[in-house]
């Protein structure tokens, strides 16, 4: 029974009201459903906001105990010792800051001129060999990258620089390097490609050679995406865990030599937290670097969304 | 001729940069599979660490990851799929969708450490799931949720409008059309999304390090409630933390070694079957 059939026939009422309850009823299942859409749309939400307030939750205890000013200018971190316990992360901070650094020193470089060959460059073959290469760089886990700054990499920089073992600060930038570049390369890359062709073509035809026009026209154009890659690749080798925990060595302490052992804010945490009784000091302590680090990622990443934002309305 | 000096040298110092891009991962993947290799056997693959773990396989470590996928396959795909189909299909420019596509990108940022950090408290304390398959499978759900949210969007996104639009104009209601003008054809496509993501959740460590990963299990676990033994957690010990470490390192390339073997083979398949799916697509 349609409606039209129904109003075409308006003496039959009950018909029409039939129907009309038919309709109202499937207009509320459909309310249902798009209500229960929108419940599951807003988990990414809940996670993100229930991850800072269980951290900060957490981590409270730590601050009413000890008062924020400790964590952020102790440089000693000595959570076990039996006369004094140490609690400042600042050394902490400092090493993954550091490694970072030190893998955004390798990673960059290499990661523009990678996104550089492949989209200028690059033949049509080649690229189908390098951009899935890229992929499953990507796709190797942390773990077997830490396995391989062990029994790889530590015993080529112990010889090279003549230290007694290579787990330490230029270990991990190495590997954090590897980590971050498949993101550095393929945004880059992603950016690089989103130049319109008329600018390189304009610049050709004004007698630049390639070169130049790569590093005075397309680079340029690109760099707001190849700078939130950059970012994106430092907010993930400040989170990465496994492969800092695994080479650098582990030893807490205020350093800036790269060829020293130190241990990163996560390092700290993945040693630890197995080993705390739940609901401690030291253990809320943990939460608190964990919130450091959720902060730090945080911003670096909402940056990196900005400068991403505007350059694609730039674009459009 | 300085100038061209000058672009032969910049050209060949980017063809360098993407060759040492292919040489890091021609020596990683070299190195693991040439000196892994030999220790794998059917035996490695079927049978439980002896002596210490300086013997036997890693049965165990395979099936903990197994399951631990599960959970995260179950709890991740459904609540991700959801939450893209409110986003593509019904969420109307504003505010709210604004917040939620923030957040979503913002929680792929998070590091994986925090996830196990609340992990811990969420599923281990506040629900008293203990250290359990179970939590370290929901863990690894919400670490792949952001994941598995953007690619079932992007699997919507290939389905063309007039599909919809045709539904509609015959009077079926959004929710029909949705259900058999949409889905169907984004299905295959948000598989591989699944895939992909859970390829990265099974290599994965820090994550299940506090909510249900151990050390070493005499038995295999019995439901989801016990803890578990799992392939990354396992290269991790071997590699770190056992007493001998020279003599397990054969065990510990052959673990690297099916690891990183799953993890292609995830991925490879994820990829063909991506490649079938435009194949269809265009035919």
């Amino acid at each position: 029974m349609s409606l039209e059939t129904a109003v075409s026939e308006p003496s039959n009422m009950r018909e029409l009201e039939i129907v009309l309850r038919e309709a109202r009823r499937r207009r509320r299942k459909e309310e249902l459903i798009e209500r229960f859409f929108f419940l599951n749309g807003l988990t990414a939400i809940l996670v993100l906001g229930g991850i800072f307030a269980l951290l900060f939750i957490k981590a409270y205890p730590a601050f009413k105990e000890l008062g924020i000013f400790q964590f952020f200018t102790g440089a000693v971190w000595n959570p076990t010792s039996y006369s004094t316990p140490r609690y400042g992360i600042l050394s902490l901070i400092v090493s993954s800051l550091m490694v970072t650094l030190g893998a955004l020193v390798i990673a960059v470089p290499l990661g523009i001129g990678c996104a550089a060959f492949i989209s200028e460059m690059a033949s049509k073959r080649l690229k189908e060999i390098l951009k899935p290469a890229i992929e499953i760089l990507a796709a190797i886990p942390s773990v077997v990258i830490g396995f391989l700054g062990i029994v790889l990499v530590n015993p080529i920089i112990s010889k090279l620089f003549g230290v007694s073992h290579g787990l330490n600060a230029l270990n991990g930038s190495i590997l954090l390097a590897i980590m971050a570049l498949p993101t550095i390369v393929s945004l880059s890359e992603d950016a690089l490609r989103a130049v319109p062709r008329t600018y390189k073509e304009a610049s050709l035809a004004l007698g630049a050679n390639r070169w130049q026009t790569l590093v005075w026209v397309s680079i340029p154009s690109a760099l707001s995406g190849i700078i939130a890659s950059i970012m994106l690749g430092m907010g993930r080798a400040i989170g990465e865990t496994m492969t800092v925990l695994m080479a650098t060595g582990n030893a807490p302490g205020l350093t800036f030599n790269f060829l020293e052992a130190i241990q990163t804010m996560t390092a700290t945490i993945a040693i630890e937290l197995g080993e705390v009784p739940y609901n401690t000091t030291h253990y809320y302590t943990l939460f608190v670097i964990g919130l450091v680090l959720f902060i730090m990622t945080f911003v670096v990443n909402l940056i990196s969304d900005l400068i991403l934002q505007k350059y694609q309305e730039v674009e459009r | 001729m300085s100038k061209k000096f000058t672009e032969r040298l910049g050209f060949a110092l980017l063809a360098a940069s993407a060759g040492l891009v292919l040489l890091f991962l021609g020596m990683i993947l070299f190195d693991i599979f040439s000196k892994g290799i030999s220790v794998i056997s059917w035996k490695f693959l079927s049978q439980p660490p002896h002596q210490g773990m300086t013997e036997g396989g890693i049965f165990p470590a395979i099936l903990g990851t197994f399951l631990v996928s599960i959970i995260t396959v179950v709890f991740a795909v459904p609540l991700g799929m959801f939450a893209a189909i409110y986003l593509h299909e019904y969420a109307r420019p504003g505010r709210t969708t604004r917040t939620i596509r923030l957040a979503i990108r913002n929680l792929s940022g998070v590091p994986s450490i925090v996830y196990g950090l609340f992990g811990v408290v969420l599923f281990v304390q506040m629900m008293h799931l203990g250290t359990s398959i179970l939590s370290a499978g929901l863990t690894l759900g919400l670490l792949t949720l952001p994941w598995t949210i953007t690619a079932c969007e992007e699997a919507l996104k290939t389905v063309p409008k007039a599909y919809r639009e045709g539904a509609l104009a015959l009077g079926a209601t959004k929710w029909y059309a949705i259900r058999t003008n949409v889905l169907p054809y984004a299905i295959p496509g948000m598989l591989t999304g699944v895939i992909l993501g859970l390829a990265r959740a099974a290599g994965e460590t820090a994550p299940i390090l506090f909510t249900g990963a151990a050390f070493f299990l005499p038995h295999l676990p019995k439901s989801i409630f016990d803890q578990f033994m799992a392939l990354p957690y396992h290269l991790y010990i071997l590699s770190t933390q056992h007493h001998a470490i020279d003599k397990v390192r054969p065990i510990a390339y052959g673990t690297a070694l099916v690891l990183v073997a799953l993890i292609l083979l995830l991925s490879f398949s994820a990829i063909w079957l991506r490649y079938r799916y435009r194949q269809r697509l265009k035919g």
